[in-house]
């Protein structure tokens, strides 16, 4: 699966500063990291009353878990309440109180019984699974930390290089308390952020500025932090913080970016998924 | 009683004088873009080449216009927010384009707005939307919330809407129809609640349904035996969001659909899951199936195999056949008989694709189960939006070469719902990054990039266009590039005020050819100007 060979453009990275990726992508889930997760997030896109869907779950566990599943997704005899069309075509328990309060006698679903206030909590509890069900952005991560962090160590001090630019003591000192295990591995697998944005202060630091060099064919070289990069133009600032932008052709000015993150990237190649699990398990515990 | 059929032939000709037959879209005109694709090959290529690459570097713009939401002429109306990713049509002189709940017509030849249809505020997404089909004076636009509009194209007015699928549902539909014949062929998009994916054919008449085809199998249908059960197959989604392409000889309608349901969890979904991430050679006059071949066997990363087969004839081994190509999302490029469903070619696109442990009998990638999403994650290249996604490719007959944009990304793949009955997403992934991202061009014969040009700072996988004047419009950020299509080479480029946003295009008007691209809320006309005589 090697066919594809890099151009070797000398010094001239492929990653792109955070900012270009993520205007081009298609959203895909917002508020990462910014907002309430799992269920509290779905009672709270639903706009339904927290307090509702509490009794909502007591009388769903007591009353209907037995036919319709412990999460109503269907149990034997009984199907899945939350792929119900009428469920999802449902509005304010227009066409799900009828059935709650009468029953399916022919369909074998007995009369519940239910009061119209408990009627009321159920459809509540309805709406705010199939809101989970449907909208990402609710959805919560599990346990990450499955990893050994014994064999996390080994390879952040052995194949993984990563005490070639860090070290446990210094930048990393304390970072697993500064996250929680979701975030610090996406986080310390590109700290730069991928797509969808990252919480926890995402803003890479200084250390991880890109810097370009921009050779003119007559004139000496300017260095700084890189602006922006096309085929056409590169821009950047001096460290007195002076604009300078320069137009491309082809392979004039000479143009060398330095990403200082680049290993980061290098080394998505080379990771198993146990390498990944073992040092995010390793620096969790760097407290 | 011949004479008679005679007389209401020619009188049909002339109510349709201003306005488009099927039988026109089939003599593939330079003087139109009549069609999503241009033609119904989806090539994206044009013949033309009065705009060549000797003369690209004088191409100049002869006019840009804004178009606004808002309602009315001129600027854009408060928060107007309009993403142009329809690809327009031009049809005697008129553009027609939209973005979600909006269809404009323009004169091609000042950009000046004709009229603009308003589509009532609604639930739907309004991710995108790909553009307008065109019967005769009618045009055809599907909306958020799943109704498929006609309108009018001499004045925009509404002739009727019929409903295609229950918004409530989570269906969305972004897709341009498709006209073949006297159908008008509909797509729909939303994968969120489970819900069964179709392609649907509609009178052009008065929006009846002609039939419908399931993209999942019902029970006792073949391809049910890759599910668990009718259940599963039913809620299996496989959603077909991006217009096919049409071979007239076989009478074959091939699109793509998308993945399988529930997304990221795989549990109540064993099996190979047809036909999602497949491409599907479709009757357009039964809606039966005639073959498939599926890129993507029990996907479980959103890898939509919908971006556009194009069709087109070439040699293979040294055998003259008629061929359909598509780069897919989830990193393989495929070349296939269009005729069988056969596959000719198959290889990774992008050198990071690490998901699949080789080929089956078919020559369908065989997923790695160590690569399914799990609850600690996996890192998997490509990310979700895919090796490459529903940005158009070309295919230039002149080089052989199939241009396409692409990302070599990763990202780190979480199963989010562990039920043993999990549903819609059922999980999540999250960005690891890129390698980078690269415009390709690929021989067809091989599947092997002839030339690539890797952009320097990202930027998104863009849409193609290339001609016989050797060129290949793409962009990158708001740079709209011309490169020679043979060798890869920068002929021109100029920065617009936003990201083009859809397809390039291209015609000619009064004998002049002209290039034309949508970017965010705006479009923009481009010639050559010749030397003063």
């Amino acid at each position: 699966m090697d066919f594809l060979k890099r151009i070797a453009l000398p010094g001239l990275l492929l990653l792109a500063p955070a900012g270009l990726w993520l205007s081009a992508q298609e959203p895909a889930f917002g508020g990462r990291g910014g907002g309430e997760k799992g269920i509290g997030a779905a009672i709270t896109g639903a706009k339904e009353d927290p307090a509702a869907f509490d009794r909502g779950a007591k009388l769903y566990t007591t009353n209907c878990a037995g036919c319709h599943g412990a999460t109503g997704r269907g149990g034997p005899g009984a199907p899945d309440l939350i792929r119900s069309l009428l469920v999802l075509d449902d509005e304010k328990g227009i066409l799900i109180a009828p059935v709650l309060r009468d029953g399916r006698p022919d369909a074998g679903m007995p009369k519940p019984g239910l009061s119209e206030p408990q009627i009321a909590d159920l459809v509540a509890w309805l709406h705010v699974q199939t809101y989970a069900a449907g909208h990402r952005s609710t959805y919560a991560f599990l346990d990450v930390l499955t990893g050994d962090k014994k064999k996390g160590e080994s390879y952040f001090n052995g194949a993984g290089k990563c005490n070639t630019c860090h070290s446990p003591t210094g930048d990393l000192k304390g970072i697993g308390a500064r996250y929680d295990g979701f975030a610090l591995q996406g986080r310390w697998l590109q700290p730069r952020g991928g797509r969808g944005g990252r919480g926890g202060g995402a803003a890479a630091s200084n250390k991880s500025t890109v810097t370009v060099t921009v050779t003119p064919t007559s004139g000496k070289a300017i260095s700084g932090t890189l602006d922006r990069v096309d085929d056409f133009s590169v821009s950047l600032r001096d460290s007195e913080g002076l604009y300078h932008s320069f137009t491309r052709d082809g392979a004039t000015p000479k143009v060398e970016i330095h990403d200082p993150l680049k290993m980061h990237t290098d080394m998505l190649s080379k990771y198993t998924d146990a390498d990944i699990h073992n040092v995010t398990a390793y620096l969790v515990t760097l407290k | 009683m011949r004479s008679f059929l005679i007389l209401l032939t020619l009188g049909a000709v002339q109510a349709f004088g201003q306005g488009l037959t099927p039988a026109e879209i089939l003599k593939q005109p330079t003087d139109s873009w009549p069609t999503y694709n241009g033609d119904y090959s989806g090539r994206r290529y044009s013949t033309l080449k009065e705009i060549n690459a000797a003369n690209v570097h004088t191409l100049s713009l002869s006019w840009a216009t804004r178009f606004g939401a808002g309602g009315g002429r001129g600027g854009p109306g408060p928060a107007a927010g309009v993403q142009i990713k329809s690809t327009p049509l031009m049809v005697n002189g008129i553009l027609y384009f939209t973005s979600p709940n909006n269809v404009w017509a323009a004169d091609a030849r000042t950009g000046r707005e004709l009229w603009h249809y308003q589509y009532p505020p609604n639930t739907g997404s309004t991710i995108g939307n790909r553009g307008v089909g065109m019967y005769g004076n009618w045009l055809y636009f599907e909306t958020p919330d799943s109704n498929l509009v006609s309108l009018d194209a001499r004045t925009g007015k509404e002739r009727w809407k019929v409903s295609i699928a229950d918004p409530k549902l989570d269906y969305t539909s972004t897709v341009a129809p498709v006209i073949v014949g006297n159908h008008v062929i509909v797509g729909i998009g939303g994968d969120h609640l489970d819900n069964p994916g179709f392609v649907q054919s509609r009178d052009p008449e008065n929006g009846a349904l002609q039939w419908k085809w399931w993209t999942t199998p019902r029970k006792g249908e073949p391809g049910i035996e890759t599910w668990p059960d009718e259940y599963a197959s039913s809620h299996g989604t496989g959603q077909a969001w991006i217009p096919g392409t049409y071979d007239p000889e076989l009478n074959l309608y091939i699109v793509g659909t998308g993945n399988p349901n529930p997304v990221m969890a795989e549990k109540s979904r064993k099996g190979d899951n047809l036909y999602t991430c497949s491409i599907v050679a479709i009757n357009p006059d039964t809606g039966k199936l005639a073959w498939y071949f599926q890129p993507s066997p029990h996907d479980t990363h959103d890898w939509d195999a919908v971006e556009t087969p194009i069709l087109f004839d070439g040699v293979i081994n040294g055998e003259k056949r008629k061929l359909v190509a598509q780069a897919s999302r989830n990193g393989y490029f495929f070349v296939l008989d269009r005729a069988t469903g056969k596959r000719l070619v198959g290889e990774p696109f992008i050198d990071t694709v690490n998901w699949a442990k080789g080929y089956d009998a078919k020559g369908q990638p065989i997923p790695d189960p160590k690569k399914f999403p799990t609850t600690d994650g996996v890192l998997v290249s490509p990310s979700s939006n895919g090796a490459t996604n529903w940005q158009a490719p070309s295919f230039n007959p002149d080089t052989g070469l199939f241009y396409v944009g692409t990302s070599r990304s990763y990202s780190m793949y979480y199963l989010t719902d562990v039920d043993d009955h999990p549903q819609g997403w059922g999980g999540l992934d999250s960005g690891a990054g890129s390698d980078g991202n690269a415009l390709l061009a690929i021989d067809y014969k091989t599947g092997k990039v002839s030339w690539r040009h890797e952009w320097p700072s990202g930027g998104g996988i863009t849409n193609n266009l290339s001609t016989a004047g050797n060129l290949l419009f793409t962009s990158n950020g708001q740079n709209l590039i011309a490169f020679r299509a043979s060798d890869g080479k920068i002929l021109w480029h100029s920065s617009l005020m936003a990201a083009p946003s859809a397809g390039p295009i291209t015609y000619t008007l009064d004998g002049k050819q002209h290039l034309l691209v949508a970017a965010g809320d705006s479009l923009y006309s481009f010639t050559v100007n010749q030397p003063v005589r």
